[in-house]
């Protein structure tokens, strides 16, 4: 990598000064080789990360990212950009801990602005029983070595007076902070990452749909695409909401229903919602993005679907909660909603692991919690692939558990079914 | 979306509770594998799925619906147990 390829502030002020004729694109549009040491299937933020640190850290450079559409154009563009590490269980705990650290140096390591803010989060509860859940899990927070703290009543009147106090059926008592969570630029991650690769030489293939896992005496030996077949000594899943399919080639059936989750934008407005706020009723959240709008949602629609679009019932829901809980935003005129695709599993925790398929690798089972574990997503799989053992942070998202019964991380605690979580 | 249920006719889709993929309950006596797959596992297609609903805000029956997953249309809507579906004797 040259420096001319490297973006700082001086260049921006030289290119602004020249017409900005300078950029170039930031990553190659390379046709797909014959065959490859690694190829992952996905070009959403886990595989692009997944290239990166397979790359950065484990040395490999002949790899490629095969994805169906555009890079960036799943999941990873269409979430409510939050990033957090406030865990309970074992398991997610030390994972999320691990990505929040890699979030707060990702923007110089991959040298690119992703607009990581760390205004941090505020998950409020409204009765004694989620007041001391609330301090349970802070303590295992802190326990895991990250930061969280207990703001009461007056105290987070101070911080956020616009909530809606005295609601009858839920008043607010106070909420948790975790002052290093916060939000990112979702498209920006999936483009720093694929820049990342491309400078170490990952071939980032486009417009490239999987269609079939060649699969040889219980090995995988390669994929059938829509550019042609191409060999592979390893072969790494991280189709998100389409895993399913993708597994299915290589005759798996997973223990995931992919499910709709829709999000909602207002019209920009001025600076008003400094935090990213979640409340215990309704699995309600709300920021507002630097372009000014204000961003919520709430639960799943719970119904199994692939149309990236959900149903009414669940937005006028959606629309009364937050109404209840931030009566100001009812000023303000939606913008726009969208639904993504969550590869929804039976205990609501993700999957990195080993297949049965000797060098075939799963990356799946995010739910509606991707984004955040993006980075280390990314590093942990890198892990596995590169050395065939999980990475310290990831050593119980196993694909068996659900079968053993052993391992169940449920952080909600309602039973490792689907359709529940 | 609406579904139309064999006793009350087209209703809301607020009518109805979502309970999963419609599959056979496996005997008491089947295999860690075989209930392994019936909980936990799912062909979770992107196209037509039979799945069970319950008309818990009307007349409470349990219906097999056949729904495309990709584009939310109702291909078909049948009782449970005529759709051999129904809880046997001995059955969990």
């Amino acid at each position: 990598m040259g420096i001319s390829d490297r973006f700082s502030g001086w260049r921006v002020l030289k290119e602004g000064l020249t017409g900005n004729k300078g950029w170039t694109p930031h990553w190659r549009d390379p046709e797909p080789k014959r065959d490859y040491d690694v190829v992952i299937v996905g070009g959403g933020g886990h595989g692009l990360a997944t290239a990166y640190y397979l790359a950065k850290e484990h040395g490999l450079r002949n790899i490629a990212v095969l994805e169906k559409g555009y890079l960036g154009g799943g999941n990873v563009g269409r979430n409510t950009t939050i990033v957090r590490a406030n865990y309970y269980l074992p398991g997610n705990s030390e994972f999320y801990s691990h990505s929040l650290k890699l979030w707060e140096g990702m923007e110089q390591d991959l040298n690119y602005n992703a607009m990581m803010s760390q205004r941090g989060i505020l998950n409020v509860f409204h009765n004694d029983g989620q007041r001391d859940a609330a301090v349970r899990r802070a303590n295992s927070i802190i326990n895991q070595g990250d930061d969280a703290e207990i703001l009461y009543r007056d105290q987070l009147k101070t911080l956020v007076p616009f909530l809606n106090y005295d609601n009858n059926r839920f008043p607010i008592m106070g909420a948790l902070l975790q002052r290093r969570a916060g939000t990112a630029r979702h498209d920006a991650v999936a483009w720093g990452f694929a820049r990342g690769a491309d400078q170490f030489g990952v071939d980032l293939i486009q417009n490239c749909e999987v269609t079939g896992i060649d699969v040889e005496g219980g090995k995988v030996v390669g994929v059938q695409t829509a550019r042609g077949p191409i060999r592979a000594k390893k072969v790494a899943l991280a189709a998100a909401g389409r895993s399913s399919q993708v597994a299915a080639m290589a005759g798996l059936t997973l223990p995931i229903e992919s499910h709709v989750l829709q999000a909602f934008v207002t019209e920009g407005l001025k600076p008003v919602i400094d935090h990213v706020i979640t409340f215990a009723e309704g699995h309600l959240y709300i920021s507002q993005s630097d372009k000014g709008g204000l961003v919520f949602g709430s639960y799943l629609d719970f119904y199994s679907s692939y149309a990236a679009r959900g149903n009414l019932p669940m937005q006028e829901y959606t629309m009364e909660a937050i109404a209840a809980m931030v009566p100001a935003v009812t000023k303000a005129r939606l913008l726009r909603s969208w639904g993504g695709i969550m590869d929804m599993t039976p205990d609501g925790s993700p999957i990195i692991d080993h297949t049965p398929i000797e060098g075939l690798y799963l990356n799946a089972g995010w739910c509606y919690g991707g984004f955040k574990a993006t980075p280390a997503s990314g590093d942990c799989f890198a892990h596995l692939i590169a050395t065939d053992r999980p990475h310290a942070a990831a050593t119980r998202f196993k694909l068996d558990r659900f079968r053993s019964g052993y391992g169940l991380m449920d952080e909600e605690g309602t039973g490792a079914q689907h359709n529940l979580h | 979306m609406r579904i139309t249920c064999p006793l009350c006719g087209a209703r809301d889709r607020r009518e109805f509770t979502y309970k999963g993929a419609a599959l056979p309950v496996p005997a008491l006596e089947a295999g860690v594998a075989e209930w392994d797959a019936h909980v936990h596992l799912r062909d979770n297609p992107a196209g037509p799925l039979e799945e069970l609903w319950q008309h818990d805000m009307g007349c409470g029956a349990w219906l097999k619906v056949t729904r495309n997953t990709a584009t939310h249309e109702m291909l078909g809507v049948a009782l449970a147990q005529d759709a051999g579906l129904a809880i046997k004797e001995g059955q969990p």
